[in-house]
């Protein structure tokens, strides 16, 4: 498909496919959004962002204090919602009149970091600096203090967006939810609080007197989930060139071909397959990604080859993956294990007995080698690296021959991996494949 | 970009496809980054390499860090902030590094700090041996999954090497799946392939390459992993060489340099392999056993001959040994003269293979057990003194009985024997004592 453009513009055609890369991976990223990109999403859940907007927004111009809740799988886009939402404002000239606090979960894990990082981002650290902080209790109080002593009329808008807002419940006492709700449901100094998460049960993660001081005001996001046409939509705003691509003529024919590829049969059944398993964009963009990726100076529009190759790529098994590079007494120890665990049913057992498997086998089939015990343990114990055994408990003083250990997978599993596996002795394969030990 | 993937190629050897992706993947210049990508599979099988390479190639600012280094997080920070930074704790700075970090907030802070000092480069942080970051802090992985995200608009890329699978990641709230990068076990060719690029010049590469199968031919069933491998061709090359060197073959000879080879290699592989000797005591030991070669099995019992215990506590261990893998119910067979007899019925057989103790490990015993056994298999006539007892707890000092509930039961303590088999028959060999013929499972 890739269409064939004059010897001459050999040299900038490097320069192009940067370029094209450059533009094509913003897109793709895991995290965050493109203005475009943003404006859909805020177009796509009009209602979710008029009510986010004007909660913010009669926090910053009306004093009001506000809770909210988002709550959205991942990858849906809360906080690119809220980002955009804020750009929005910080465009009208309404942010100005406020402050952002931005806290993470994953990076505050205790309430004492998150307090340095609010007084960081409030920019109070000037006001803190001649007092030594030694305790929370005296941050905190500080801290409140400044909230507290304003009111609606003289003192900045707060807003407070806590990302992972489940992470934050688990804080001890949940000191720092408690006193923010508390903040915003008293009149004092306005605040905003939003919460982030994907924990559709994050209320009852909340202690009673928390709960009690949340408006519980939630806003849903919910994806919308037809294949067609909103997954081959995005599919689409995901690799089109924008407006502002430098390349006028070359952005035409490669949104002219992205148009293409949604028609094209090997496109379509990679993205449905990937669809019924996932409806995380973030999948799809990883897909993308590899796909993109396999641009060349040869090859500089996508086809449908890639796609293929790419979801090859994506979905190759990890087990099955991981038993190839295993050498032939590994695998005898493994089928050994998977006849061990139909026998006992699922329950546990040890080295010994897996040796003694072995050792039977071995004298059943005069032509395998033979291995000695250090060397048949020093295979176990390799298998046990990889964690495709686990030992039980981990009780000390015991023998590590006699150790309790369980194989990671179903005798089914073993039994289909071998199958597929190529340069295994026949004998370890119809082992395997034995129903008898 | 296909220049460096080409360059790339020609010096590592069987990895083309790899190289390929992950250099695609980073893309050139200015271009963006992927969040994180994941590299797995079984040791040496060059993920190190080709990712040290490929970043080198692509210029891209790296720490290269090994999580088995790390007994704290704090520690990986620093490391990570010093590598990115630049900075070497050396005497002119004092050893201080580049900051005191101990939490992952002001770690991303002060990447953020160093990325816009730089002028914001593309930055990678390659974390080896990833699979050990799953013990330590519970927010450490999804965090260097999206570290892109956190740091806001810096270009960084967290790589993950592992011997692990992805699917022993997950688990964490926040775990963003990164891109996945198998890399395969080589095929025994590609092997071959690459095990020859060691060839001493003073051989001719037809010679090197029949060596390498022999070699092969020993050590492929039991391992596929090439550093294993290499060792043993390195280490037995010279042997192999010998018989050209005394001109009793010639390089075409292969069977009569197989035949002189194959007993070592089949040696080596209960002891270079299993690491119980290094190649240098190995090497020594060669040449022992060439000015005396009766010695050959002496240095395998030698290692549980090292450990020279007084007469009783040989027969105390025994005792223990026999106490802990025989049912109780069996001791009036074997210790007493008129047990009467027992008839041997076809479920008492099945029974006993069901339940052989041999494979299902020491039971505990309590201490008068033991004494009562000791006194029976032991001839002369011994006082119980407090010698004997304190031999008891010398045994639990050496780990070979170990105690079973804590050191608080003062009345009845219960033991368990922690020797294997082949371990007690040297020891009775030595006080000439049958143990064999006491033992349940074998009697």
């Amino acid at each position: 498909m890739g269409l064939k453009r004059p010897r001459s513009l050999a040299q900038s055609d490097n320069e192009l496919l940067k370029e094209v890369q450059k533009h094509v991976r913003l897109n793709l990223q895991l995290w965050g959004t493109t203005k475009e990109a943003g404006e859909r999403l805020a177009s796509l859940y009009s209602v979710e962002t008029q009510h986010l907007e004007e909660l913010i927004t009669r926090t910053l111009t009306l004093g009001e204090s506000n809770s909210a809740l988002m709550l959205a799988a991942r990858g849906t886009g809360k906080s690119s919602l809220v980002n955009t939402v804020l750009k929005r404002l910080e465009e009208s000239g309404t942010l100005t009149e406020g402050m952002v606090v931005r806290l993470s979960g994953l990076l505050q894990t205790d309430d004492r970091q998150a307090l340095k990082e609010i007084t960081c981002q409030l920019k109070l650290e000037n006001a803190t600096a001649d007092k030594v902080f030694g305790s929370f209790a005296e941050n905190l109080a500080f801290l409140l203090e400044s909230l507290r002593c304003g009111s609606k009329e003289t003192s900045k808008p707060v807003i407070f967006i806590l990302d992972e807002f489940d992470l934050f419940c688990h804080h001890h006492n949940q000191t720092l939810l408690y006193n923010l709700f508390d903040v915003a449901q008293s009149a004092q100094a306005p605040i905003c609080v939003l919460g982030l998460t994907c924990r559709l049960d994050v209320i009852e993660l909340l202690e009673k007197r928390v709960k009690s001081r949340f408006s519980h005001r939630q806003i849903h996001l919910f994806p919308p989930d037809k294949f067609d046409p909103y997954y081959l939509d995005t599919f689409k705003q995901l690799l089109e060139l924008s407006a502002s691509f430098p390349f006028k003529e070359f952005s035409r024919k490669w949104n002219l071909n992205v148009a293409r590829l949604v028609e094209d049969n090997n496109v379509i059944k990679v993205l449905k397959r990937l669809h019924n398993t996932t409806k995380d964009i973030r999948a799809l963009k990883t897909l993308l990604l590899l796909c993109v990726c396999q641009l060349s100076d040869e090859q500089p529009q996508l086809n449908g080859q890639m796609f293929v190759h790419a979801q090859s790529l994506f979905v190759s098994e990890a087990k099955i993956n991981m038993l190839q590079g295993l050498s032939v007494l590994q695998l005898c120890l493994v089928v050994a294990m998977k006849h061990l665990t139909t026998i006992y049913e699922g329950e546990p057992f040890n080295f010994e007995m897996v040796f003694h498997e072995y050792l039977k086998f071995c004298q059943r089939r005069s032509s395998m080698q033979s291995f000695e015990r250090p060397v048949v343990f020093k295979a176990f114990d390799q298998l046990k690296c990889l964690e495709l055994v686990r030992p039980v408990d981990n009780t000390r003083g015991i023998q590590r021959e006699y150790q309790l250990v369980q194989l990671m997978m179903t005798p089914a599993q073993v039994t289909e991996a071998l199958r597929h596996l190529s340069g295994i002795p026949t004998d370890v394969q119809q082992w395997a494949g034995s129903s008898f030990a | 970009m296909d220049k460096i993937v080409s360059d790339l190629v020609e010096n590592i050897p069987c990895r083309k496809a790899q190289i390929h992706l992950l250099a695609s993947l980073l893309g050139e210049d200015e271009c963006p980054l992927p969040n994180s990508i994941f590299l797995y599979g079984h040791s040496g099988t060059g993920k190190t390499l080709v990712t040290s390479a490929v970043l080198e190639k692509l210029g891209i600012l790296t720490s290269y860090v090994s999580c088995v280094e790390f007994y704290t997080t704090r520690v990986m920070y620093e490391t990570i902030l010093n590598h990115l930074s630049g900075t070497v704790p050396s005497s002119i700075n004092n050893y201080s590094s580049y900051a005191s970090c101990d939490n992952i907030g002001e770690f991303i802070k002060h990447l953020r700090n160093i990325a816009y000092s730089k002028g914001k480069p593309r930055m990678s942080i390659v974390l080896e041996q990833s699979e050990r970051l799953r013990d330590s802090d519970a927010n450490i992985l999804p965090v260097l999954c999206r570290l892109q995200e956190l740091t806001q608009d810096i270009n960084i890329i967290v790589i993950f090497l592992s011997s692990l699978p992805i699917e022993k990641f997950r688990a964490a709230t926040g775990f963003m799946e990164p891109v996945v990068i198998n890399f395969p076990q080589y095929t025994k060719d590609e092997l071959v392939d690459i095990l020859l690029k060691q060839r001493p010049s003073s051989h001719s590469v037809e010679f090197y390459k029949n060596y390498i199968k022999l070699v092969l031919s020993v050590f492929y069933l039991a391992t596929k992993g090439l550093p294993e491998l290499k060792h043993q061709v390195q280490l037995h090359f010279k042997a192999y060489c010998e018989p050209l060197e005394k001109g009793e073959a010639d390089e075409h000879d292969i069977r009569l340099l197989w035949r002189n080879i194959e007993p070592q290699l089949k040696k080596s592989m209960s002891s270079v392999y299993l690491r119980e000797v290094s190649s240098a005591q190995y090497e020594r030991m060669q040449q022992l056993t060439e000015t005396a070669p009766t010695d050959q099995s002496h240095f395998k019992s030698a290692l549980t001959n090292k450990m020279e215990l007084p007469y009783y506590t040989k027969f105390l261990l025994i005792a223990a040994y026999l106490a802990s893998y025989n049912p109780a119910r069996t001791d009036r067979r074997f210790f007493m003269k008129h047990h009467g007899k027992q008839r041997k019925t076809q479920a008492m057989i099945k029974a006993k293979e069901r339940s052989s103790s041999q494979l299902v490990g020491p039971k505990p015993f309590p201490l008068d057990r033991l004494l009562a056994i000791f006194y029976s298999i032991i001839d002369d006539k011994v006082t119980p003194t407090a010698n004997i007892f304190s031999q008891i707890s010398t045994l639990v000092t050496l780990r070979l009985v170990t105690q079973i509930g804590g050191n608080d039961q003062l009345d009845s303590p219960k033991y368990k024997c922690a020797v294997t088999l082949d371990f007690i028959r040297n020891v009775a060999r030595m006080v000439s004592f049958d143990v064999v013929r006491y033992l349940y499972d074998y009697a």
